[in-house]
């Protein structure tokens, strides 16, 4: 810094502010016109258009996928066909993976641990616990993620993901948001930290606070997997088998649409109190169509996408598959310490139509929504009693199949409702704390932090109240 | 530097085609770069192709706009030198205040890169210009990235670089990043505008109304007598007659001073954080 030009800054900045009150203030919109002018003269020079009146593709597409009657039922149909394909795709990988990591080398784990005489408790922690943690995120996960990711890369490459926000811009608008909130949107569908930072792209402070807060509406990649197995063991199952794949597509598009719902109606709710202001125009550009790079597209989702997710998960779900083995089989007057928490907690999670060990493994699960299943097949067998499957306390077993995942939780007290209950859970709670440590970054506020995790969590816990409350009543009627 | 197994004869080092060929994409070793290249261009324009194209980096990209928000950095190096590439946020132009905007204009302005190269949508020259007439505003060492020339192709169009080289009055080079063409010559030429062996001359736009052009070199005179070695004076001119905060606040802090005395402390503006946001 040069301290002697302090002064001579202030005389600069001084003669700079008289002589804009000289300039008649509007030189801002003379220079853009200016600009704009120059642009349009130099590219006239430019470019020279030959053919005139081609049959114009792009056009054609784009007065289909954004018409005010087709754009928004085909959007529908098109991520119901990617489900459909993810769901029904993975079912045989994901068994396969499962009777390797689980059938096979889990056993031959313990055999090896006995060979060198390992303690007991040693070899539990290793094998039981974070080995069969992780072999389960794997088998679990792995398959839908390689088949969804690249399916959904391939149609952000195409193009289709601006014409996504065309059809929703409107929407927001009314809910007193910026146009722009739908492609932030869009980018939390992969994941909701990525979301939060593209709302740099809103300029004005409120319209992306609003945009932050509702990021968390978009479902995840850590959530697509919870949603897809629940909808394929619970939902699917209740359909005949050969309509149960697009079943249970559809009730994950209808979480997914939900979640549209919520990020519109909190919006509005937001820009009506804490959040009021004027809604900013902005104009929103449809890319040309681009043929996909098919090759290049795998590839890069694999790397990009299906591994940072399974590496993230896997992180995780190491330390995770040791807490859990140890709350499991530490007791304390002859009930283990997760028993203690789960009896605890199993009141108000009935009551919420879920149970203690939902409750607890979002608990567990803070760090990373991908491990909630693998913690809540693994608590719910320890309070079942259903010893002897997977052999002991706090051991993830082989349910790599549906129906066997679908016995256990049969056994834990599950019901319908509790699946729809927890899908819907999953939708709406607090972020991941990857995500709230963003927003901390983004907005350097605890308040608005604190906000963005309580106002989910607490809209998650009226929801599935009512659905608990309405359903028994229902049910009670039939 | 490079070290080849075969030793070439002296006239080798020189030749564009041996150059080329020896591209090395250095991914994110940036150890002690000898130039700095910022990458800018209108969102969707294929920035992110031709940074990974240049960096052997796979940095995701999308087909929509807005999906750089944030600053990646990578390297390259190219003949006897190495390149640090910085891709900036994809912006419609710099005079406005959104975050991005002023990520993307406080590099080009403090960060002070050796050659700025603008990627350009060939398909839709005329809003792609208004981005690259204002960067050229600020830094005269501009190289034009004509890029998605065959969608331009596909679309029925012929743009002619050459004459928009000679209207601009800078290099311009036509690519298609998403198959790799044009990218030897694209580097070819940031080395030459870097080395200083292509000197930029770019057209600025200075087609204001008398009474305001009056104003304007007023103002100017002003910047250049407190800042005689800055190269924008005029933009800063004009930025301030736009009542520009940052840049109020930059003279305040004596930064621009520092600019102007080639002083800053390149840390201070890498490492700086995204301005934060809005409470």
């Amino acid at each position: 810094m040069n301290q002697p030009d302090t002064q001579n800054a202030e005389q600069l900045l001084e003669a700079a502010r008289a002589l804009r009150w000289q300039s008649g203030g509007n030189i801002h919109e003379v220079l853009v016109e200016s600009i704009y002018t120059e642009a349009a003269r130099l590219a006239d020079r430019a470019v020279q258009r030959k053919g005139e009146g081609r049959f114009d593709l792009d056009r054609t597409i784009d007065r289909l996928v954004t018409s005010r009657r087709w754009g928004i039922p085909i959007m529908m149909l098109l991520f119901a066909l990617v489900f459909w394909i993810t769901i029904t795709g993975a079912n045989i990988p994901s068994k396969w993976i499962a009777s390797i990591l689980l059938g096979r080398v889990y056993p031959a784990l313990h055999v090896a641990a006995a060979a060198i005489h390992l303690p007991a408790w040693l070899s539990g922690l290793l094998i039981d616990g974070m080995y069969l943690a992780t072999a389960w995120v794997v088998s679990v996960m792995l398959p839908p993620m390689a088949i969804f990711f690249p399916l959904f890369t391939l149609l952000e490459d195409f193009g289709y993901l601006p014409r996504v926000a065309f059809n929703l811009d409107a929407v927001f608008k009314r809910a007193g948001a910026h146009g722009k909130q739908s492609l932030s949107m869009m980018m939390g569908f992969g994941c909701n930290a990525a979301g939060v930072i593209a709302t740099r792209i809103i300029d004005s402070p409120r319209e992306r606070l609003i945009a932050i807060l509702t990021n968390n509406f978009a479902l995840c990649n850590g959530r697509w997997p919870t949603q897809i197995l629940l909808a394929t063991i619970f939902v699917g199952a209740l359909a005949p088998a050969y309509l149960s794949g697009i079943i249970s597509a559809l009730a994950v598009v209808g979480i997914a649409m939900l979640g549209v719902l919520l990020t519109f109606a909190t919006s509005w709710g937001l820009s009506r109190t804490v959040l009021r202001g004027e809604v900013s125009t902005f104009s929103l550009e449809l890319p040309p169509y681009r043929p996909p790079r098919i090759l290049q597209t795998i590839y890069t989702s694999l790397i990009d996408r299906t591994v940072y997710v399974l590496w993230r998960a896997l992180v995780f779900a190491l330390p995770a598959g040791a807490v859990i083995w140890l709350s499991a089989n530490l007791t304390i007057e002859g009930l283990s310490v997760a028993e203690h928490v789960i009896n605890f907690l199993n009141p108000i999670g009935l009551l919420l139509g879920l149970n203690g060990v939902i409750l607890v493994s979002y608990i567990v699960a803070i760090p990373a929504n991908e491990i909630v299943i693998p913690t809540v097949l693994m608590l719910t067998a320890l309070t079942a009693g259903m010893s002897g499957v997977g052999g002991g306390a706090g051991v993830m077993f082989d349910a790599g199949s549906g129906s066997a995942t679908l016995a256990i939780l049969h056994a834990g007290g599950w019901t319908l409702l509790t699946a729809v209950n927890l899908m819907l859970f999953s939708l709406i709670h607090n972020p991941c704390s990857t995500t709230l440590y963003t927003i901390y970054k983004e907005t350097g506020s605890l308040r608005w932090t604190a906000l963005a995790g309580l106002l989910p969590l607490g809209m998650g816990f009226l929801v599935v109240f009512f659905v608990a409350q309405i359903w028994r009543l229902l049910a009670g009627v039939i | 530097m490079s070290e080849s197994p075969i030793q070439f004869q002296a006239g080798c080092e020189t030749c564009p085609v041996h150059n080329a060929a020896n591209l090395l994409k250095l991914g994110v070793d940036m150890s002690d770069w000898d130039y700095v290249v910022a990458l800018a261009g209108n969102p969707n324009t294929g920035k992110s192709t031709v940074f990974n194209a240049l960096t052997g980096l796979r940095q995701h990209t999308g087909n929509w706009p807005g999906k750089t928000v944030t600053r990646a950095e990578g390297g390259f190096e190219y003949g006897e030198h190495k390149f640090k590439l910085v891709d900036l946020p994809g912006t419609y132009s710099l005079l406005s205040t959104s975050m991005d905007e002023e990520v993307a204009r406080d590099f080009l302005l403090f960060g002070q890169p050796d050659v700025s190269i603008v990627v350009v949508d060939a398909t839709r020259l005329e809003r792609n210009l208004n981005l690259a007439l204002q960067v050229m505003e600020i830094t005269e060492r501009v190289v034009i990235c004509l890029n998605l020339m065959d969608e331009a192709d596909r679309h029925g169009m012929q743009v002619d670089d050459r004459r928009l080289a000679r209207d601009l009055g800078v290099p311009v080079v036509p690519t298609s990043a998403r198959y790799g063409r044009g990218m030897e010559q694209l580097v070819a030429t940031v080395a030459d505008v870097a080395n200083g062996v292509l000197r930029p001359k770019p057209q600025r736009v200075h087609s204001l109304a008398p009474e305001l052009e009056t104003i304007v070199n007023k103002l100017k005179a002003q910047v250049q007598r407190q800042y005689p070695d800055l190269p924008n004076a005029r933009w800063v001119a004009l930025r301030l007659l736009d009542g520009d905060e940052r840049i109020s606040e930059a003279i305040q802090a004596g930064e621009l001073g520092d600019l102007s005395h080639g002083l800053l402390d390149e840390n201070r503006v890498m490492g700086q954080p995204v301005p934060e946001a809005a409470r």
